[in-house]
């Protein structure tokens, strides 16, 4: 095959415009606006790429998105698109295109080689290679599968695991940059009440009766021309006055969008490729656009695609569908071949025949079918047209130095069957068995598929709500009858009414044709060329026991290359339904999922990546802390300081200067992430008496109460301390890891459960800055900041007391708690004022030894202290395993206090709290390490390590741990900790979690 | 990519919404026998077809809200608030 670029027909056609492009870095010219296919075919290179398995050459195979052959990558470094269908890209100016899969050239492939050896790569390979043992059992059939020697000798071992890199490497398409995406893509929320998807005739005239009803209009086109098959026409003249109507209607076009999926409530996903003329312009403009699309209703007007047929070589450089040799004479201007050769089973392939022939080619058909209609055989005589009936391709084959089509073995039907009968030259083939409408957009969404025997296909009808198919998609093939299908589609979109039944249109009905099978031709017959799976894997498949569509798919991956099986779905369901013996009906067809073709992740992600892929929190310290040297740490959305390093010091140097410094004189601590919620009402103390677990209901005016919330099922979902601010109102505080579901969590207790009680909750989380101010000099520094001294006494204001005081005439609160173990208190200050208020605290600090201290060192006292947080209360443990028993209430119903004692909750073999020691005192060891007794090391361990730190106060490496029974029923046994990961084994001494100050009596006085 | 009509706000995508769980539990009260809070809390019907779930509105009133939705279609047939005085009062100002 060698195609022409014939002269323009009309003298009144523009001028074409010249443009460059690169194949495989050689430069070459094209016409502007061709397909990448079309100025390949056009500079006559035939061979495109190499095949997935078997690196057998492909060429071109269609002009549309059911491309099974031409696949090519685009563009460099970090641009490169593996894996685009040369058919349906348009050239830009300066466009790198590339072959996939071969080496060292596209022509001249080493891995051909693989071609030869195709028997043992059929369908199930992998499993039979390296599953071995699953699959050498028998077959339905009782049939022992035989190995590959000598592949199978190392079945399982070493060996295998070597052959495999090689193999998976020799397999494959494109190969995708490493580089990160350097564009950037855009997401929009469209809105419409009607989506025409296609601009082929029915789509255009649907559009048009649709906006003349008044409705507003969005017609898609996946394709950078709108028309359709408009496009492949010679004569443009209709096309002309339908686009003239179109530009009248107020209707939004889009081009280059294709809508990928249909999803519920009629929301259509929709990604567009803007025009690269246009970004070459404007560089800042967004490579593609994902538009979440919400319609009343959508109008599927996708058009049908022509099919192949398996017959041995049925994939070589030369054969097309009829329909795209047609769209590359009438849009590209390009005669594909010059002796051309058409085997088809329906009259939709005389049309194109006949323009060929008319454009100088020799044609040549093949009809399946014994008898064809009387207009078709009129229009054919006194042709160049030779017509053979009851004729199809039994082989093609190809040149001794050329890999494409050169000659046919023509198929004979007979009574029985289909013989060998001679063989004819040709430079091109043309295939067309039948035509399958685009439904797959319908099946996303569950609507019903039948298969419409007449015409060979399968059909859908919508949901007759607000799915509607209009022309061809809708199993219509003749011009006049789509246009009324779209007319009467597009007027009853709002009211449901059956479609009139206008489906076919064909003068003699089609025959179907799947497959021609003439025995003593042997040789691979594809039925999905991109994945190469031949007509023999679907059989193997049967024969080895799948039978539904859904197995086939997947053992033989028909259907599950990039073009999910546009063109060799339905020949794969055929076989299948041929060997089942059952008609293709009852096979039934896989249901087709999102994306219709292959869409770029980049448009799915949208903005959001890097630092947008999710928000982030700051906290109203954030600035301040990181002009004072802190290092930031995720802690959900949050950033919080993590530790202020001084000159030369990393992480451990610092949070251990931080503690220790804290623990000696004061340390300062942004402490804002804590979730804060405004309890406020009369019956506020009612509400926290029944979700704490411990008593609220005489918690005093001024006070706090460290608290315990539970799951309904008994297991412990937070703590925090509230303070009573007044009669009806208390401040709550919360995790910062759960303070969204607390908040949540109390507004469902509220809205769902009890709505009797008055209790408003507001979350005021980012309203305050909260500080903790340690050590024992804590106070004498607040001293120094408050306005009346007096009042922070530990008389006035003693341990979990709390006070509204006046900083710098702001008021703010205070509350005496501690959860580093030292004298403390916590300073909550309106987030507007944070900035000026920590720098003063901060002025005032410096009379002291004192430090800044982050979660690090946060993280250090806590453990020293056996406090919880989120590594300990990890929705697995109930309030008594982590030692808070005495803070569950016997006197009062409280939020999963029926479902906490229930049997296996109340063990006193589960797993508790501990504290863990080094028994050499020099040690390091990590979180996650387990614990067991010792010589018991094998199987489920006794207890775990959720907390790690080196403890500046003890002088050496501490943890925070369960063990099952908890410290007492391991008080005699010799436990061992074993971090296999690290191969860290060492003895530990399980000891009180209260490590350090287990009186508390720092944070007292 | 359903819509829930959140009685407050409208017609809003379900991006909103955060989904609660079963709507037609009926929890008991906090001093029931721990079998009752067992059926409450755990036993589940796996409802093919028309039931009733609660979502709340996270990302605009906060309000929790009862929601029936068919399983198998994603289809909406009614959003009301949780509390009958609260659907009333609604009905009434509106």
């Amino acid at each position: 095959m060698t195609a022409t670029r014939l002269p323009r027909q009309s003298s009144l056609d523009k001028q074409d415009e010249t443009i460059s492009f690169f194949w495989n870095n050689k430069k070459l010219n094209a016409r502007k606006g061709d397909s990448i296919s079309a100025a390949l075919l056009a500079n006559k290179y035939q061979i495109i790429g190499r095949s997935f398995k078997y690196h057998r050459a492909r060429g071109v195979t269609s002009a549309g998105v059911e491309e099974a052959g031409a696949l090519v990558t685009t563009g460099k470094g970090a641009y490169t698109e593996p894996n685009v269908r040369a058919s349906t890209t348009e050239l830009s100016e300066g466009l790198f295109v590339y072959s996939q899969n071969a080496w060292p050239s596209v022509r001249f492939d080493i891995g051909s080689i693989l071609n030869l050896f195709g028997r043992f790569f059929a369908a199930g390979f992998y499993y039979k290679t390296f599953m071995g043992k699953t699959f050498t059992g028998k077959t339905l059939r009782d049939k022992t599968f035989l190995g590959i020697p000598p592949l199978e000798w190392g079945r399982g071992t070493g060996i295998w695991m070597f052959f495999e890199k090689f193999i998976r490497k020799a397999a494959g398409l494109g190969t995708a940059s490493r580089q990160a995406d350097p564009d950037s893509y855009e997401h929009l929320h469209t809105h419409t009440d009607i989506l025409v998807i296609g601009s082929g005739p029915a789509g255009i005239q649907s559009a048009i009766q649709a906006a003349q009803t008044g409705k507003e209009v969005l017609l898609v086109e996946q394709d950078y021309a709108i028309g359709g098959t408009y496009l492949s026409w010679p004569d443009k003249s209709e096309f002309k006055t339908q686009i003239s109507k179109l530009n009248k209607q107020n209707i939004t076009i889009l081009t280059r969008t294709t809508a990928f999926g249909l999803y519920d409530d009629t929301t259509i996903g929709l990604v567009e490729i803007i025009c690269p003329e246009e970004r070459a312009q404007k560089p800042l403009k967004p490579r593609q656009r994902f538009h979440i699309c919400r319609a009343e209703s959508v109008i599927l007007a996708t058009g049908a695609l022509e099919r192949n047929y398996a017959f041995v070589n049925n994939d070589l450089p030369g054969i097309m569908t009829v329909s795209s040799a047609r769209t590359y004479l009438n849009r590209y201007q390009l005669l594909v071949g010059s002796n051309i050769m058409i085997s088809t089973n329906n009259d939709s392939a005389y049309e194109a025949g006949l323009e060929l022939e008319q454009a100088g080619a020799t044609v040549t058909i093949l009809e399946s079918r014994e008898q064809i209609g009387e207009l078709l055989l009129q229009q054919i005589s006194g042709r160049r047209i030779n017509l053979y009936l009851g004729s199809a391709v039994a082989k093609a084959n190809h040149g001794v130095f050329s890999p494409c089509v050169k000659q046919i073995v023509i198929a004979q039907k007979t009574s029985d069957g289909w013989r060998q009968s001679g063989s004819l030259s040709c430079d091109c083939l043309l295939i067309s068995a039948g035509w399958s409408p685009v439904i797959h957009l319908a099946s996303h969404q569950g609507c019903p598929i039948e298969w419409n025997k007449e015409n060979a296909c399968f059909i859908s009808s919508g949901d007759d709500k607000s799915i509607f198919f209009a022309g061809s998609a809708a199993g219509i093939w003749q011009f006049e009858d789509c246009i009324q299908s779209a007319t009467q589609v597009a007027r009853k979109t709002k009211k449901a009414q059956k479609q009139s039944s206008i489906i076919g249109g064909w003068h003699t009905d089609i025959e179907p044709l799947y497959e021609i099978c003439v025995p003593a031709i042997k040789g691979k017959a594809f039925i999905d060329p991109q994945h190469d799976v031949t007509a023999s894997d679907v059989r193997l498949a049967h024969q080895e026991g799948f039978i539904s569509v859904e197995h086939l798919k997947r053992y033989t991956t028909l259907g599950m290359a990039t073009d999910q099986g546009k063109m060799g779905n339905i020949i794969g369901l055929a076989l299948m339904a041929d060997a089942l013996n059952r008609p293709i009906s009852d096979v039934g067809v896989t249901r087709f999922r999102p994306p219709y073709t292959s869409i770029s992740l980049g448009a799915l992600a949208g903005a959001h990546r890097q630092s947008h892929f999710k928000p982030i929190r700051r906290t109203p310290f954030h600035n301040w802390s990181l002009a004072n040297n802190g290092v930031m740490i995720d802690a959900g959305l949050w950033h919080r300081p993590w530790y202020y390093p001084k000159q030369g010091e990393n992480l451990q140097d610092a949070y251990i200067r931080e503690a220790t410094i804290t623990r000696r004189s004061l340390g300062i601590c942004d402490v804002s992430s804590l979730g804060k919620i405004m309890i406020q009402g009369p019956d506020s103390t009612i509400f926290l008496n029944r979700i704490y677990t411990n008593p609220f209901a005489k918690l005093a005016v001024g006070k706090a109460r460290y608290g315990i919330i539970l799951r309904e099922d008994g297991m412990v979902f937070d703590d925090g301390t509230t303070w009573r601010l007044s009669e009806n109102s208390y401040l709550m505080t919360t995790t910062t890891n759960h303070a969204a579901a607390v908040m949540a969590r109390l507004e469902e207790l509220l809205q769902t459960r009890w709505p009797e009680l008055r209790v408003h909750v507001t979350s005021i989380t980012d309203q305050w800055a909260g500080c903790a101010i340690a050590g024992p000099n804590s106070r004498n520094l607040l001293s120094e900041i408050v306005d009346d001294p007096s009042e922070i006494s530990n008389e006035t204001l003693p341990f979990m007391g709390v006070k509204q005081v006046l900083l710098q005439t702001i008021p703010c609160y205070i509350a005496r708690i501690s959860f580093s173990g030292e004298r403390a208190f916590e300073v909550y200050i309106p987030s507007d004022y944070s900035h000026a208020m920590m720098q003063f605290i901060w002025n005032k600090a410096q009379m002291f030894e004192s430090c800044l201290y982050g979660l690090e060192a946060l993280g250090t006292m806590r453990i020293e202290k056996g406090h919880v947080t989120g590594a300990e209360i990890d929705g697995r443990v109930t309030i008594e395993d982590i030692g808070l028993g005495k803070m569950a209430s016997q006197n009062k119903d409280f939020v999963g206090s029926a479902l906490r004692n229930r049997e296996m909750l109340t063990s006193p073999n589960r797993p508790q709290l501990v504290g863990i020691f080094p028994k050499d005192k020099h040690k390091k060891f990590s979180a996650g390490a387990l614990l067991n007794e010792a010589g018991k090391t094998k199987g489920h361990p006794l207890g775990w390590i959720t907390a790690v730190t080196h403890s500046p106060a003890l002088g050496h490496w501490i943890a925070l741990g369960f063990i099952e029974g908890g410290l007492t029923a391991v008080e005699d046994k010799h436990i061992v900790l074993s971090d296999e990961l690290r191969s860290n084994f060492l003895d530990v001494e399980i000891v009180s979690p209260h490590m350090y100050d287990p009186e508390g009596t720092r944070l007292h006085g | 990519m359903i819509q829930i009509s959140c009685p407050f706000c409208g017609k809003r995508d379900h991006s909103e919404f955060s989904y609660g769980g079963d709507g037609q539990i009926n929890y008991p009260s906090l001093d029931a026998a721990q079998e009752t809070w067992h059926d409450a809390v755990f036993l589940r019907e796996n409802i093919y077809g028309r039931q009733i779930e609660t979502w709340q509105h996270l990302y605009g009133c906060r309000s929790w809200l009862l929601v029936e939705r068919d399983t198998r279609t994603h289809e909406i047939f009614s959003v009301k608030l949780t509390h009958a005085d609260w659907q009333k009062m609604m009905a009434e100002n509106r």
